[in-house]
C-alpha cells in the first residue's frame, strides 16, 4: 500500500507493519483438538512508525489493538504479513534471534497492578532488563536502577520495596523505568494510562512526553480514548475490528475526520469537551461491535454505518488518500464523510438483515 | 454429557493400563526366583524347569504381559503362587469383609464429621467449635495403627479385665451367618477408621460453610434473627456438600481397596490383609490383582464424583 | 496416603483444596500504602507473614516443640551417653523381669524398658532421628519433584501438560500404601527406600497444586512483561512464577511432613520400614503389640512422641496457612 512509499518520503520508518494478519484458532475436541473457528483479531494492517514520532492507535475494546502491539513486539507470531524493524524483517526470527531486537523495543502495559510481579522487589523488577540481557554485574546494577528511578520520579531509596507499597501512578512509573532501562528506540505503550485516575493520567503522559524529548524515543501509543491520544500523538491510526480505517496527522484527523467511525468516536469523545460538543453533531453508533469470529463482509463497519450502501456489503474499501485530502490522510471508506456533512441526517440504504438493530 | 463420560472412561482405562504395566514391570525386574519360591528348597532342577515352563516365566516379558491381559479380559486373575488357589476366589472371599468395614465406617464418619462440622460453623468460636477443631486436629495427626492400639487397650483390654467383655478384639463373622455378631465384631474397627477419617470432614464442612456464610452470615444473623439464619445455614450446607461428596467418593474408594492397617490390627481377613500377606509371600498374581482392584475403585470413584459434581453444582459444566 | 492412609491420615484432596486456597498471601493485595510511612519500609510479604505467625500461640508452641525434637534428634548419641544406655543395649539386670517381661518406669529407666530389656527413653530419642529424617527428606524430595513437574506442566501447557497431568493422575490413582509395601518387600527395606517410596507417592499431590497455580500465574501481565524483555522460559519459570508459588508450597510442605512421618511409622509398624534393631517409633509400637496388656509404657511413649510430633507439624501448618492467607482469619472478625 501507499504506506511504504509515504514512509520513505517523510522520515525514516523505525518500525513497519506490512499487511499484518493475526488469527487465533478456536479449538475443540475430545482427544484430538480440531479447529472450529478463528478470531480474526488483526486483518491486514499496514502501518509505519517514524523515528521520533508518536503514533496513536485508537479503537473500541476488542478491536485488536493489543494484539497488534503484541505482534509488533513479537510476543505473538503473525499469521501472515511482515514486521520490519529499521528495515530488517524480524517476522520469522526465532526467539533467540529476536532477543537483540527486544532491547530496542520495549512495552509499557495497561495494568499497573498486573504488570509488576508482586513477589519481587522494585529494584529487581526495574533491573530485570539488565539481568536478562546480561548487562553489568549485580552490584553495578543498583546505581543504574536508582538512576532510572530518579528519572521517572520515584524515590531511589524505595529500591527494596514491593510493588504493593506503591500507588497506581507510582507503579506505572516503575513500568516506565523498566521499559527505559536498556535505552530502547521504540516504546509500545498499550493503554498506559487507562487504569489510572484522570488526575494521574496527565502526570504519566507528561512524563512520557519529557522522556521522548530527552531520549528521542519513538512511541506507539495505544488507547481507546481519542482525547488522550490526541494530546500525545503526531499521527493517529483508528482501528475497527482488526483493520485500520483511518490514518492521519493528529490535527488533520480531528479537524477533518473522513471515516464515519472516526466521526462517531470523535463525537463520543467531545461529550467531555464542551467547546467541541457544540460544534459537532452527536452521532450515536447503533448496535454492538460484531464478533471478530465472523466479521462482516465488505467494509466491516457497514452494519453500524449510517452511510452504508450495497457496495459496502460487497467490497472492502482500500485505505488510501481520498479526494481533497493531503496524501498523508488515508481513509478506508467508500463514502467518506464530507466536511460539514451532518451524519445524523443520512440513512443507510442496505438490506435490513445486514444492519445491526 | 455422554461425551464427557466417554472421555473420562477412556482416560480411566488408560490410567489403569499404565498402572498394570507399572506393577507388572516392577515384578518382572524384581530379583525374586519365583519357581524356587513355589517349589521350596528341596526342588530338583527338573521340577524348577517344569514350573518355569508352566507359568510361562521363560517367555519374554511382553508375551507374559500379553497372556496376563488376555486372562484378565476373560475375568481370570490367575492362580496364587503360594497355594495355587484361584485369585478370583481369594478376592471374592476377602471383598465382603472389606466392604463391611468400609461401609460401616463411612456411615459413621460421614454423619459424625459433617454434623460436627455444621455445629462448628453455626457457632464459630464457641466451646463446641473449639472442641470440634481440636478433635479434627487430633484425628488428622493420629496414625491409624495408633488409634487401633488405643481402642484395643481401652475398649477391649481395660473393659475386659474389669469384667466388661463388651467388645471382641479381633475376627470377622459374616453378615449372612449372624448379623448381630457381624456388627459386634466390626464396632471397634469402624470406630477406629471413622475417628481419623471424620477429621477431614469436620474441617471441610466447617471451612466450606464458613466461606459461604462469611461475614455476610454473621451480619444477617445479627440483624434478622434466627429464622433468617436457619435459611442461610441450609444454603451454606448445600454449598459445602459438593466438596464433601468429592472427598467422600475418594475416601470410600480408597478404603474399598483395603484398609491395610486396620484390617491388620483387628485381624480382619479383608483385601488389605490379603494384599499384605501376599506381598510378604511374594505371591505376585495376588498382589497384582489387589493393586489393580484398588486402582479400579479409585478411578471409578473419580468419575462418579465428577458426575455428582455436575448434578450438585449447576455451575459446573461437563466438557 | 492411600489405603488406610488417606482415610487414616486425612491427607486427602481436602487439605489440597485448603492449601491451594492460600494464593494471594500477605502483601499481594492492592493496599497501596503511602511510601512515606517509614514504619513498613521494604518489609517483605514474608516478614509480614512472620509477624502474623508470631502472634499465633499454638503455632509458636508447635514450632518450639519441633525445634526441641530436632535438637533431641541431633544430640541423640550425647543424650544416650548421659542416660547410660545405647539404643540397642539390653539391660539384663534391671531391664527385664524374671519372667522375661518389660519393666515399668523407674529411676533406672525413666520410660521403662521393652521386652528385650532395652531402655525405651533412649529408643524414643533415637526414633526421633528416623522420623524427622524420613519425614523431612521425603517431603523435600516430593516437593521438589512436585514443583518441577507442576511448574513445567502448567507453564508449557499443551502436550507437556497432557503427559505430565496424566502421569500425576496415575500416581494419584495408585493404592499408595499397598504399592509401597509391595515395593519395599521386593527391593528390601531401609531408610533410603522409605524416603524414596514416600516421596514417590506424595509428589503428585504437590504437582497438581503447583500446576493449577502456575496456570493462573502464567496469564498475568508481568509474565508477558518478562517475555517482552526477552526472558527465557527457565528464567520466567524460576524468577517470575516460582516466587508466587512459594506460599502454597510452604503451606503444603509443612502439612506434608506429618503425613510423611505417619507414612514412615506405618511402614515400620508393618515391618517394612527401617530395619530393626534400629529403633523407630513405628517398629517400637509394632513390637509392643504383644505386650501392651502388661506394659502400658511400651506403646505409650513412642505413641505419644509420634502423636505430639504430627500434631505439632499440623498446628504449625495451620498457623502458616493463616499467616500467609490473612483472608482465612478474617472470617472470625465479627
Ligand atoms: N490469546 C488470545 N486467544 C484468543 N483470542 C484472543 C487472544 N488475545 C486476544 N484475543 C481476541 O482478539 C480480539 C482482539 O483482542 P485485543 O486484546 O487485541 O483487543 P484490544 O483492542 O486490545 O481491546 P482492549 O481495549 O479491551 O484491550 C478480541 O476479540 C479478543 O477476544
Ligand atoms: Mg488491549
Amino acid at each position: 500500500m501507499s504506506d511504504d512509499t509515504r514512509a520513505n518520503e517523510s522520515g525514516e520508518a523505525l518500525i513497519e507493519v506490512r499487511a499484518a494478519v493475526k488469527h487465533f484458532p478456536i479449538k475443540q475436541g475430545v482427544i484430538v483438538k480440531r479447529e472450529v473457528g478463528r478470531v480474526h483479531a488483526v486483518e491486514g494492517v499496514s502501518l509505519a512508525v517514524r523515528r521520533g514520532e508518536t503514533l496513536g492507535l485508537v479503537g473500541e475494546t476488542g478491536c485488536g489493538k493489543s494484539t497488534l502491539a503484541r505482534c509488533v513486539t513479537r510476543l505473538h507470531q503473525l499469521t501472515s504479513g511482515q514486521i520490519l524493524f529499521e528495515g530488517q524483517d524480524i517476522t520469522g526470527l526465532s526467539r533467540s534471534q529476536v532477543r537483540p531486537y527486544r532491547r530496542r523495543m520495549q512495552m509499557i502495559f495497561q495494568d499497573p497492578y498486573g504488570s509488576l510481579n508482586p513477589r519481587r522487589r522494585v529494584g529487581s523488577i526495574i533491573g530485570d532488563p539488565f539481568a536478562i540481557h546480561g548487562e553489568g554485574e549485580r552490584d553495578e546494577r543498583k546505581p543504574k536502577v536508582q538512576e532510572l528511578m530518579e528519572l521517572v520520579g520515584l524515590n531511589p531509596e524505595h529500591y527494596n520495596r514491593f510493588p504493593a507499597e506503591f500507588s497506581g501512578g507510582q507503579r506505572q512509573r516503575i513500568g516506565v523505568a523498566r521499559a527505559l532501562a536498556l535505552k530502547p528506540s521504540l516504546i509500545v505503550a498499550d493503554e498506559p494510562v487507562s487504569a489510572l485516575d484522570v488526575s494521574i493520567q496527565a502526570q504519566i503522559i507528561n512524563l512520557l512526553d519529557d522522556l521522548q524529548q530527552e531520549f528521542g524515543l519513538t512511541y506507539l501509543f495505544i488507547s481507546h480514548d481519542l482525547s488522550v491520544v490526541r494530546h500525545v500523538s503526531d499521527r493517529i491510526a483508528v482501528m475497527y475490528l482488526g483493520q485500520v480505517v483511518e490514518l492521519a496527522d493528529s490535527e488533520e484527523l480531528h479537524g477533518r475526520p473522513r471515516h464515519p467511525y472516526t466521526n462517531a468516536l470523535l463525537s463520543a469523545a467531545s461529550v467531555a469537551d464542551p467547546d467541541q460538543a457544540a460544534a459537532r453533531q452527536r452521532i450515536v453508533l447503533t448496535g454492538d461491535v460484531p464478533s471478530p469470529v465472523a466479521p462482516p463482509s465488505g467494509c466491516r463497519f457497514h452494519p453500524r454505518c449510517p452511510k452504508a450502501q450495497q457496495i459496502c456489503v460487497e467490497q472492502v474499501p482500500a485505505l488510501k488518500a481520498r479526494s481533497g485530502d493531503p496524501d498523508t490522510h488515508l481513509t478506508a471508506c467508500h463514502f467518506p464523510v464530507e466536511p460539514g456533512e451532518d451524519l445524523t441526517r443520512v440513512t443507510a440504504t442496505i438490506p435490513e438483515e445486514e444492519r445491526a438493530e | 454429557m455422554l461425551r464427557f463420560l466417554l472421555r473420562r472412561l477412556l482416560s480411566g482405562v488408560l490410567v489403569l493400563w499404565l498402572i498394570s504395566v507399572f506393577t507388572f514391570g516392577l515384578f518382572f525386574v524384581a530379583p525374586t526366583d519365583v519357581p524356587r519360591l513355589i517349589c521350596g528348597r528341596l526342588c530338583t532342577q527338573v521340577q524348577i524347569d517344569l514350573i518355569t515352563k508352566q507359568l510361562g516365566l521363560d517367555q519374554p516379558i511382553l508375551v507374559q504381559y500379553w497372556h496376563f491381559l488376555e486372562r484378565l479380559f476373560h475375568g481370570d486373575l490367575g492362580y496364587s503362587y503360594y497355594n495355587s488357589e484361584s485369585v478370583n476366589t481369594l478376592i471374592a472371599s476377602a471383598l465382603p469383609v472389606t466392604i463391611s468395614l468400609a461401609i460401616g465406617a463411612a456411615v459413621l464418619w460421614l454423619v459424625g464429621g459433617v454434623s460436627i462440622g455444621v455445629v462448628s460453623a453455626v457457632k464459630p468460636r464457641s466451646f463446641l467449635d473449639r472442641s470440634g477443631t481440636i478433635l479434627a486436629l487430633i484425628g488428622l495427626s493420629m496414625p491409624s495403627f495408633l488409634i487401633g492400639i488405643l481402642l484395643l487397650y481401652f475398649l477391649f483390654f481395660l473393659l475386659t479385665t474389669h469384667g466388661m467383655a463388651w467388645f471382641p478384639p479381633s475376627g470377622y463373622v459374616s453378615i449372612s451367618s449372624d448379623p448381630l455378631e457381624w456388627a459386634h465384631h466390626l464396632v471397634l474397627p469402624w470406630c477406629a477408621l471413622a475417628f481419623i477419617t471424620a477429621a477431614t470432614y469436620i474441617r471441610l464442612t466447617r471451612n466450606q460453610m464458613l466461606e459461604v456464610l462469611g461475614e455476610d452470615y454473621i451480619r444477617t444473623a445479627k440483624s434478622k434473627g434466627i429464622a433468617r439464619r436457619r435459611v442461610t445455614v441450609r444454603h451454606a450446607l448445600r454449598a459445602a456438600l459438593t466438596p464433601v461428596v468429592t472427598q467422600f467418593g475418594i475416601d470410600l474408594a480408597t478404603l474399598l481397596g483395603g484398609a491395610i492397617v486396620t484390617e491388620q490390627i483387628f485381624g480382619l481377613p479383608g483385601l488389605g490383609r490379603l494384599a499384605v500377606t501376599s506381598v510378604i509371600r511374594q505371591d505376585q498374581p495376588v498382589v497384582i490383582a489387589t493393586v489393580l482392584l484398588a486402582a479400579v475403585f479409585i478411578v471409578l470413584a473419580n468419575i462418579v464424583v465428577d458426575l455428582l459434581y455436575a448434578v450438585l453444582d449447576p455451575r459446573v459444566r461437563l466438557t | 496416603m492411600s489405603a488406610d492412609m488417606t482415610a487414616d491420615s486425612g491427607a486427602g484432596p481436602a487439605d489440597t483444596v485448603d492449601a491451594a486456597r492460600s494464593t494471594a498471601p500477605a502483601g499481594g493485595g492492592t493496599s497501596a500504602a503511602e511510601p512515606s510511612s517509614g514504619a513498613i519500609e521494604g518489609r517483605s510479604p514474608w516478614q509480614l507473614a512472620w509477624l502474623l505467625l508470631r502472634r499465633d500461640k499454638a503455632a509458636m508452641i508447635s514450632l518450639g516443640f519441633i525445634v526441641f525434637i530436632s535438637l533431641v534428634a541431633a544430640l541423640a548419641p550425647l543424650l544416650a551417653h548421659l542416660i547410660g544406655y545405647g539404643p540397642t543395649d539390653q539391660d539384663r539386670t534391671n531391664g527385664i523381669t524374671v519372667d522375661g517381661l518389660p519393666v515399668g518406669p523407674s529411676s533406672a529407666h525413666w520410660f521403662g524398658t521393652d521386652n528385650l530389656g532395652r531402655d525405651i527413653l533412649v529408643r524414643v530419642i533415637y526414633g526421633t532421628q528416623v522420623s524427622l529424617l524420613v519425614g523431612v527428606a521425603s517431603t523435600l524430595l516430593a516437593v521438589a519433584m512436585g514443583v518441577l513437574v507442576g511448574l513445567a506442566a502448567g507453564y508449557f501447557g499443551s502436550v507437556v501438560d497432557t503427559v505430565l497431568s496424566r502421569a500425576m493422575d496415575v500416581v494419584l490413582s495408585f493404592p499408595f500404601l499397598l504399592f509401597a509395601i509391595a515395593l519395599v518387600s521386593i527391593y528390601g527395606s531401609g531408610l533410603g527406600i522409605s524416603v524414596f517410596v514416600i516421596a514417590f507417592f506424595t509428589w503428585a499431590a504437590v504437582g497438581r497444586i503447583v500446576r493449577g497455580q502456575t496456570l493462573s500465574i502464567r496469564e498475568k501481565e508481568y509474565i508477558e512483561a518478562a517475555r517482552s524483555l526477552g526472558a527465557g522460559d527457565l528464567r520466567i519459570m524460576f524468577v517470575d512464577v516460582l516466587p508466587n508459588l512459594l506460599a502454597p508450597v510452604i503451606v503444603y510442605t509443612t502439612l506434608l511432613i506429618p503425613i510423611a512421618i505417619v507414612f514412615e511409622a506405618t511402614l515400620s509398624f508393618l515391618g517394612l520400614g527401617v530395619v530393626p534393631p534400629t529403633p523407630t517409633w513405628g517398629n517400637m509400637l509394632s513390637d509392643s503389640q504383644d505386650f501392651y496388656q502388661v506394659a502400658w509404657w511400651f506403646p505409650f511413649f513412642p505413641g505419644l512422641a509420634l502423636l505430639l510430633t504430627t500434631l505439632a507439624f499440623n498446628l504449625l501448618g495451620d498457623g502458616v496457612r493463616d499467616a500467609l492467607d490473612p483472608r482465612a482469619g478474617r472470617l472470625f472478625q465479627d
